[in-house]
């Protein structure tokens, strides 16, 4: 059951990849990698309970905060044209 | 019995994100997909961690498990809010059959900064890209 809803997870991640390539918009592009992303997340947490593999859940951890971090960088860059809002550029 | 409650915690959550799944692939436009997304996302995703959590053994593990799923209540809605905010000044169109849109009169959509707050070279957000009227 457990394998069963990771299979059905992967899936759904691969259903939301067509959103990133249909769009419309960039922001709906953005909007569904996040989308992926989380479900990729829960993936690898299926994965660590199947095996009892706990170094999973520390790469979980990391997937969620790219994951994160990607999302605003990316809506940053979109938004007001730069990353950075230092005194240069 | 600890195994029954995390199947049907898995069965709950993988329900969910499926709802989100589908949402972000057939609702009609970008505001209404990220309503998919962040809420019954996060939702199926907390029933999944909490299902693993329990599913694991080792209480270090399990820890671990709720601290992503704390992780993710943070993060999710910031995600949504900073995307929401730049979709809707950079002019992202409205489903046609939308019947409210309270920030309509306050911010100009179509001026060459898409209505957006004017950031200076700090960052900071200029008085005269404020919003508009009683915003």
């Amino acid at each position: 059951m457990v394998w069963g809803a990771a299979v059905a997870l992967v899936v759904m991640a691969f259903a939301c990849l067509w959103r990133t390539n249909a769009g419309p918009t960039l922001e709906d592009r953005i909007l569904a990698v996040n989308v992926v992303g989380t479900k990729a997340l829960i993936t690898l947490v299926l994965l660590a309970s199947i095996g009892g593999h706990g170094f999973l859940i520390d790469a979980a951890i990391v997937y969620g905060l790219l994951n994160f971090i990607i999302t605003i960088a990316a809506t940053r860059l979109i938004e007001t044209g730069r990353l950075r809002g230092g005194t240069t550029s | 019995m600890l195994e029954i409650a995390a199947g049907l915690l898995i069965i709950a959550g993988a329900f969910f994100m499926l709802v989100s799944a589908l949402g972000v692939l057939r609702l009609p436009d970008l505001f209404m997909r990220m309503h998919a997304a962040t809420k019954a996302g996060t939702l199926g995703a907390a029933l999944v961690l909490f299902a693993a959590a329990l599913l694991f053994g080792q209480l270090a593990v399990s820890i671990k498990a709720v601290a992503v799923f704390l992780f993710l209540l943070l993060t999710a809605p910031v995600a949504a809010h900073v995307l929401g905010r730049a979709a809707y000044y950079a002019g992202v169109e409205l489903w046609s059959e939308t019947v409210l849109d309270e920030l309509k009169d306050c911010y100009d959509r179509t001026s060459p900064q898409h209505g957006g707050p004017v950031m200076d070279r700090a960052g900071k957000i200029g008085a005269e890209s404020r919003p508009r009227g009683d915003c």
